[in-house]
């Protein structure tokens, strides 16, 4: 039967969406599952990985179903996911041994601060390339191996398993406990610090420093190549891409050139500039990551500015405050006033992360007074994913020497007019929405699609990027520079607020 | 003090008699039961199959209670969310048809339109979000005014403006053109707004089967239709399917 369609999986922090596309690219059919948040404590946040499993058999055969097709018109599967977000299994019964923890969760913070005052702490920069934050799955590993009695010896021996999403879902796939594939991808490899991001291999240095025990560990393999045959949910399809969510819009964004930059706007957002197959170091707070690799071709870097919250907080005016219904009707709010009416807020719910990094900083609303509506809150909010933006762009430009000419943007924020106008505004480039707004989809298909040889080369997929909409700058500059200093301003007041020991 | 409008209370009463019972009435059930004349009771029940509080079956001619008093506080649905529920339909509609795609509402008389994706030729294109165009002289604008009763309300009678040489003109040529629309379930503009351009626009209805907006391609006539003026038939099939697949996302049934 003719294989018409390629398949991808998007693991996200809020959802899982299984998604068919044409060879055109096109969306062909779309489902999509949410799954519960867990927040056992401040600071702590957690997904139950046999939810997210579960959600994932709903929504595969649902996908199929809404195009009319079986698995046999599938040419291969790409997996996208959550980054970081760190699954620990049995490798017996296929049961995790804890609730999965999210790279929001803070629960590592005291740990972190000890692992950085040891004098050999330096090492892990130069090795992998990122910060040691709560964000990354290191200090999480090795937080649930101190906390989880027996689990080290079960984790030595092997019985035990590490992956993320992408591993965690692959292994499932493939059989589970009867021969399951334990595989990661060099993407979701670099976000663990344990990844040497030039060997791209497993380090021992930094296994030893965190004190990860290697039998745990999937093995590393390209972003884009068979890891398998599915025997589940999809039966017969090859297993064919995976990559971090962020890495698969870069991808999905065809950006395949040095110096091309995108933006996806999710629950947190991520600026990614492809800086070619030299892993390069930033002085000004982004993240050096691997973009992508296929098969046996040398791996492509890029350098990251990755902002915790942003979609984030639009959920929390839903969710937390009760302020507005549904995401989009922020949109609606804010419109019901002119401006922000003086008030700022500072979404550092688990810290800030690009270009700051200040896990210790909390979450403010400064300029408050008796003036301040829900309208003035809802552009806040807004406004506040707006200078985020700008912050990592700033230190994007400094590190590349170059200056962003346009910003690319894609997730399901760019729905929002009036925040991609204040993107635009506040960046003074105009701000590009590709005609695929499901971006990291994209990219995980075109990578497996790729793989399988469904689609040829690079340049074919170029040539199905068209730009849906476009956001022109038109902010006045003396309105700009006053309002980004407020900003800093608000953000300089988030600083020190956990001290040591109030977490003891 | 004015006493109680008779006619408003007439149509209680027959809100009233179509909420009882099987819920399905011919006009003269309804006259009989209630007493009145055929000639009142159809002009009452015009009225309130206009602002949707009544539907009428078009194989039966029966009278049954509409989907917008059934949704009554309910139906309504953000623009903003319409559009983030839309995007990835509009973008794939866009990519089929190589057209510019747009989807409206209807605003006090006018068609807003609420998202605007560009013709994927990657040339200079404008935002034309939070524009107000014509509802007659718009193939989304009459997709609207033939499903959405607030909208066709809020056309005034007498002579409509004309933008081009094919503009519909009367509210009688409308109301025609309207139930063509109704017939075939969508909708086209051939250079009634502007010589050259064509528009195919579909239904996007909401929970209950309620119309919320439209959805349509536009662009060159030469690109949009046939030899023969006419939408081509492949491009009226993208804008329904797509369409009909915000619909479903948006917890519309099958129809
Ligand atoms: N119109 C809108 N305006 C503002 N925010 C929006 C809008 N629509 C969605 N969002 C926000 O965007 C986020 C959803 O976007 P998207 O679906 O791309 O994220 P996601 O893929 O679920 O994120 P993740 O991959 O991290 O799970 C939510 O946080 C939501 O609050
Ligand atoms: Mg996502």
């Amino acid at each position: 039967m003719a294989e018409r369609y390629v398949m991808s999986i998007d693991q996200g922090t809020t959802s899982t969406r299984c998604i068919l596309f044409d060879h055109g690219g096109r969306l062909v059919s779309v489902a999509q599952r949410e799954h519960k948040q867990h927040f056992p404590r401040p600071g702590w946040v957690e997904h139950d990985a046999t939810e997210i499993w579960r959600n994932l058999e709903q929504i595969g055969p649902k996908a199929l179903a809404q195009a009319g097709a079986d698995p046999g018109q599938v040419a291969a599967v790409g997996i996208a996911n959550q980054r970081e977000t760190t699954v620990l299994w049995d490798r017996h019964t296929g049961v995790p041994v804890t609730r999965a923890v999210v790279w929001q969760d803070t629960r590592t913070d005291m740990l972190v601060e000890e692992l950085a005052r040891r004098p050999d702490a330096y090492i892990v920069e130069e090795l992998c390339g990122l910060h040691l934050a709560t964000y990354f799955s290191a200090p999480t590993i090795r937080w649930l191996l101190d906390h989880t009695p027996g689990l080290r010896e079960r984790a030595e021996r092997g019985d035990v398993l590490f992956g993320t999403m992408e591993s965690w879902l692959i292994w499932k796939l493939t059989g589970g406990p009867e021969g399951g594939a334990h595989v990661t991808d060099v993407t979701n490899a670099s976000r663990t610090l344990l990844m040497n991001i030039y060997s791209l291999s497993w380090d021992d240095t930094l296994l030893d420093f965190f004190g990860v025990p290697r039998a745990m560990l999937p093995e590393i393999r390209p972003s884009a190549e068979t890891y398998g045959v599915a025997t589940r949910v999809m039966p017969g399809v090859r297993i064919a891409a995976a990559l971090g969510d962020q890495q698969a819009a870069l991808f999905g964004q065809t950006c395949f050139a040095v110096g091309e930059a995108k933006c996806t706007y999710g629950t947190g957002s991520f600026l990614l500039l492809n800086t070619g197959h030299e892993p390069v170091r930033s002085t000004h707070g982004l993240l050096t990551t691997v973009g992508y690799q296929i098969g046996a071709e040398p791996a492509v870097y890029a350098l990251e500015g990755s902002i915790a919250i942003t979609g984030a907080l639009v959920q929390w005016f839903r969710d937390g405050l009760g302020l507005i219904g549904t995401a989009p009707e922020i949109e609606t709010v804010a419109r019901t006033v002119d401006d922000n009416g003086g008030c700022y807020i500072v979404p550092a719910f688990s810290g800030l992360f690009a270009p700051h990094w200040r896990s210790e900083a909390r979450g403010i609303i400064v300029g408050l007074t008796s003036y301040i509506t829900r309208g003035h809150l809802a552009r806040a909010v807004l406004e506040a994913t707006g200078w985020q933006t700008r912050e990592v762009v700033d230190a994007m430009n400094a590190d590349s020497g170059l200056n962003l000419r346009t910003l690319n943007v894609d997730g399901g924020m760019t729905a929002n007019n009036l925040l991609m106008q204040f993107i635009a505004d506040v960046l003074n480039v105009p701000v590009v929405r590709p005609m695929v707004a499901e971006t990291v989809s994209l990219g995980a298909a075109y990578a497996a699609g790729l793989a399988v040889g469904y689609w040829p080369d690079l340049e074919g997929l170029r040539r199905n990027w068209h730009r849906a909409a476009q956001w022109l700058p038109a902010m006045d500059p003396e309105l700009r520079a006053r309002e980004y200093d407020n900003w800093q301003r608000a953000v300089e007041r988030t600083f020190d607020w956990i001290k040591p020991h109030d977490e003891e | 003090m004015p006493g109680p409008v008779q006619s408003i209370e007439r149509a209680a009463a027959i809100l009233r008699l179509l909420a009882q019972g099987s819920g399905r009435l011919g006009l003269s059930e309804i006259a009989n039961s209630l007493g009145l004349a055929r000639g009142t009771a159809h002009g009452i029940l015009r009225t309130l199959q206009m602002v949707g509080f009544v539907e009428q079956d078009e194989a039966t001619g029966k009278y049954q209670l509409g989907a917008a008093l059934l949704h009554l506080g309910t139906s309504y649905l953000d623009v903003n969310e319409l559009r983030s529920r839309a995007i990835n339909w509009a973008d794939a509609l866009a990519a089929r048809s190589g057209e510019a795609v747009r989807i409206g509402t209807h605003l006090q008389g006018k068609l807003l339109v609420v998202h605007h994706v560009f013709r994927p030729d990657d040339t200079l294109q404008t935002l034309d979000v939070g524009m107000l165009l014509p509802m007659h002289a718009t193939a989304m604008g009459k997709v609207l005014l033939a499903y959405d009763a607030n909208a066709a309300a809020a056309v005034p009678e007498g002579d409509l403006e004309a933008f081009s040489r094919r503009t519909i003109r009367t509210t009688k040529e409308l109301t025609r053109a309207l139930s063509g629309i109704r017939e075939v379930g969508w909708a086209a503009d051939v250079e009634e707004t502007t010589v050259g351009e064509a528009s195919v626009a579909a239904p996007i209805r909401g929970y209950g089967g309620l119309v919320v907006g439209a959805m349509g391609i536009s662009g060159p006539v030469e690109r949009v239709c046939d030899p023969h003026n006419r939408p081509r038939a492949d491009l009226v099939t993208f804008v329904r399917d797509a369409a009909r697949a915000v619909s479903r996302d948006l917890g519309a049934p099958r129809w």
